[in-house]
């Protein structure tokens, strides 16, 4: 094997142009390939993020009020509605939320370990909603107690409350207090009074998707309240186990019943988390899609590319085969000698492309607010296509050690 | 010569017929993927209004100060309602409007009928002719209706289907939010995208046009409150809709007419004045540092083209490129294996500028194969893009006359570009040899 190198660098030198465009071509797929598996890695990434709610069997109503209320009127309604909604048969529990996790849109707050800090330690996602929260979304507890009945208060609309207790994502609370030590401490999130922190939760992802959020991941706190806004409210409901799609059914019948002055939007009033879900990743899944596909075109046209060019080559150069074959070259020696010019060829391509690629990476970074590319992506890319160009040039390369050493005494 | 030249063209490219297949579907390919994703990123890179989007600016008070500024040093992206009102209350621009979103319900006069929810916003007199906004039905309101806070409203075009049945319903009574509104004007199909007047509040895209508008003043006194995004750098003092608008946070969306250079310069010297009058009055405890966009600069500055859509556009060129390399290189082993061909033509008197009309001929078919092919697959791209782009942005991608020419534009060029080294080379075959080697 080593002993041909020398003798296919040689030839290689008489298809300058042709070698050079192959070798272009493998480099520039692989600076695109490499990067798009990598963003279709991050987006997929994304689309598996846990939510910490029990996905199978929640889902939620986007309620509305057709009419002014005061707050009074709201919190009585509410009341009225979770009742309603907790006796449904199909109905395990229900709560009224300010947000929902994925909902794409939501509130946050900074959050400072001190009243006078100047500079946030981090951000939270706030969520307020009663004591049913926690069962309705399915979550964790695993350290402290859920909230009391008692502590649960009427929060009007835009109303700046800060209640005393918290319960914190596990994410939050670590990164607050590391070492595990968070129960029973407290922080100010945008508040003049502390917070303390009475239970914390496995995880809960926040209501944001956006690449703002990114930073934040997983910090989420929860504060005791009956979110009675005039805008309307979210009404988070779990079925029971295999009843999701009646009580999908069965809750607007039953909230119109006890109110027919409220708008559950037909489009997207009523949402199971199959469909947040979908729509939170919608783009992420799309990105990842198009990248897919794009990356199969390109490594298809390169191989077909391959196989071309090499075949052109083989039909150039059967007489210089007949004569090898002539000579005492076996067939396996042809064989190689295709596979090594081929391998040659790439390993050229693959140094220039990986240079590209984290080139490419690195400007996206800077413009796309990307993340930095991991070289295991290159690595990959590089295996790849040295596989494909193997692959691609097989079969001329077999058609070329067909040549019968008879070749060489012909068309002289 | 020419009809010669395509015929030999044909006759070698069915010569060939694997080799002629895989650049066609190489051209197809490369060039489908970039016009599909050009004609997404066409739609959102658009000027909303281009015959005044060089008169419409955004203007952007700092009233947070150096800790709440943006990483550029810029201020908040919308304004609070102390500076949006105090603007207003100026009138320095030819015509202005501060304007917030709204999603209030909609009770139809028909008791059978549920509530229905609609967005739109709170604005002034002045947004309709300053947006040139067309009206099916009447007109906006008037300058006299702001300040008494009338209750008139303006809606769209879906509203007036749902409501009215699309009759002329301007003087009839709507129902917003339990007060009876007298429509004054029915827009005429009015969603311009991006939707420049409020990006912050829309991220640029909205699938779903405003619906309702109602004059600024009258929806402050009813309660209307805001439906958008709210910022705020600190906790507002008092709750509720009221409290919003004691506090300093960002909510509202604020636009002004400037006709020329020294109407904008003397619009950037009314705002600092304003700022260093603040600074005076105390509240604000720093120098003027306003910023006033146009609507193009605007709409860059908040990024309104995803960067997904601009990140797809330059990966699929990617692929034309690699696919044209791949041209290149087959073009070359087609040509040069011709080269005895080339060698008799040339010995029987043919000039280099036959060869390379020949070859570059034969180039341009399979560039407009590739075309054909591409205008198919653009087709299809377009048509499915919604699958992988999300709704707002997918739904704006059109297939137009201008996008299937440029489709086949591109093939034919690229491919021809691609075919001039290949060319060049075979016009060096030298005669001698090739005929020797026979």
């Amino acid at each position: 094997m080593s002993l041909q190198i020398k003798p296919i660098l040689v030839a290689l030198r008489r298809h300058k142009a042709g070698t050079l465009l192959i070798a272009l071509q493998i480099a520039l797929t692989l600076a695109i390939v490499c990067n798009a598996l990598f963003i279709i890695h991050q987006r997929l990434a994304n689309l598996s993020q846990r939510s910490g709610v029990d996905e199978a069997d929640v889902f939620v109503i986007t309620n509305q009020w057709a009419v002014d209320k005061s707050t009074q009127q709201i919190d009585a309604q509410v009341q009225a509605d979770m009742a309603a909604l907790r006796q449904l048969p199909s109905v395990r529990d229900a709560a009224p939320a300010s947000g929902y996790p994925l909902a794409g849109v939501g509130s946050d707050n900074f959050v400072t370990l001190t009243p006078d800090q100047v500079k946030p330690t981090t951000d939270s996602a706030v969520y307020v909603g009663d004591e049913h929260l926690l069962d309705t979304l399915g979550l964790r507890l695993i350290a402290g107690r859920n909230f009391r009945s008692d502590e649960v208060l009427m929060t009007s609309t835009q109303q700046a409350v800060f209640p005393p207790v918290v319960i914190v994502s596990k994410t939050l609370a670590d990164r607050l207090f590391p070492g595990g030590s968070a129960l029973g401490k407290s922080f100010y999130a945008m508040s003049a009074t502390p917070t303390t922190i009475i239970g914390i939760v496995d995880s809960l992802h926040r209501q944001g998707t956006s690449q703002w959020n990114k930073p934040y991941a997983g910090q989420s706190l929860i504060w005791p309240g009956r979110p009675d806004d005039s805008r309307g409210i979210y009404y988070i409901v779990r079925a029971r186990p295999g009843q999701l799609a009646s009580a999908m059914r069965a809750a607007p019948k039953a909230l119109f019943a006890q109110d027919r002055m409220r708008i559950i939007d037909p489009k997207d009033g009523l949402l199971d988390y199959a469909q947040i879900r979908h729509r939170a990743y919608d783009s992420d899944r799309g990105m990842a899609i198009l990248m897919g596909i794009i990356s199969a075109v390109l490594l298809a046209i390169t191989a077909a590319g391959i196989v071309g060019l090499t075949s052109f080559w083989v039909g150039q150069r059967r007489k210089q085969i007949g004569v090898r074959r002539a000579l005492g070259a076996t067939r396996n020696n042809i064989l190689h000698y295709f596979l090594t010019e081929n391998l040659l060829i790439g390993l050229a391509g693959v140094i220039v492309g990986a240079v590209l690629a984290i080139g490419i990476n690195l400007w996206m970074v800077t413009r796309f607010e990307m993340d930095r590319m991991s070289l295991l992506y290159v690595g990959v890319g590089i295996l790849a296509l040295l596989l494909l160009g193997q692959g691609a040039v097989f079969a001329p390369a077999l058609r070329a050690s067909r040549v019968s050493p008879v070749e060489a005494t012909r068309s002289v | 010569m020419f009809a010669y030249y395509l015929e030999l063209a044909l006759r070698s490219l069915k010569r060939s017929p694997g080799l002629t297949a895989l650049m066609v579907l190489a051209i197809g390919f490369g060039v489908a993927a970039s016009m599909t994703s050009w004609s997404v990123f066409r739609a959102v890179s658009g000027d909303p209004i281009p015959w005044k989007s060089a008169q419409l600016f955004v203007p952007q008070i700092d009233m947070w100060g150096p800790n709440g500024r943006n990483a550029d040093g810029s201020p908040p992206n919308a304004m609070d309602y102390t500076d949006a009102v105090a603007l207003m209350r100026d009138h320095r621009a030819k015509l202005q409007s501060a304007m917030y979103q709204i999603s209030p319900s909609v009770v139809p006069a028909d008791a059978g009928k549920h509530p229905l929810n609609v967005s739109g916003h709170a604005v002034y007199g002045e947004f309709f002719p300053m947006l040139d906004v067309p009206f099916e039905f009447g007109s906006g309101w008037s300058t006299s209706d702001d300040t008494n806070r009338a209750q008139v409203a303006v809606i769209g075009s879906k509203l007036n289907q749902k409501l009215f049945g699309g009759a002329n319903s301007v003087g009839r009574s709507v129902n917003i939010e339990g007060r009876d509104y007298r429509v004054v004007g029915v827009l005429d199909h009015w969603n311009p995208q991006p939707r420049f007047y409020d990006v912050v509040n829309s991220g640029g895209f909205a699938t779903d046009a405003d619906d309702v508008f109602l004059p600024f003043q009258t929806a402050i006194q009813a309660n209307i409150s805001n439906d958008g995004n709210t910022n705020c750098n600190a906790v507002p003092k008092e709750s509720g809709f009221v409290g919003l608008q004691h506090s300093a946070c960002a909510w509202i969306a604020f636009m002004a007419e400037l006709d020329d250079a020294a109407a904008v310069q003397a619009y950037r010297n009314y705002l600092d004045g304003y700022a260093r009058d603040q600074q005076q009055a105390g509240r604000f405890a720093w120098a003027p540092n306003n910023r006033l966009l146009d609507v193009p600069a605007w709409l860059n500055n908040q990024h309104v083209v995803p960067s997904d859509t601009k990140v797809s556009l330059l990966v699929a060129l990617g692929l034309l490129l690699v696919c044209l390399v791949n041209t290149v290189g087959l073009l070359l082993a087609k040509f040069l294996r011709r080269s005895s061909e080339i060698g008799v033509r040339r010995a029987l008197g043919a000039p280099r500028a036959a060869i390379y009309t020949q070859f570059l001929t034969e180039a341009g078919i399979v560039g407009a194969a590739g075309g054909v092919l591409g205008l198919v697959l653009t087709g299809a791209g377009v048509a499915s893009v919604g699958w992988v782009l999300p709704k707002d942005i997918a739904a704006l991608a059109r297939l137009d006359v201008s996008l299937l020419a440029l489709t086949l534009l591109v093939a034919v060029v690229a491919t021809m570009l691609a075919g001039l080294y290949p060319t060049y080379r075979a016009s060096r075959v030298q005669p001698a040899w090739q005929l020797k080697s026979n």
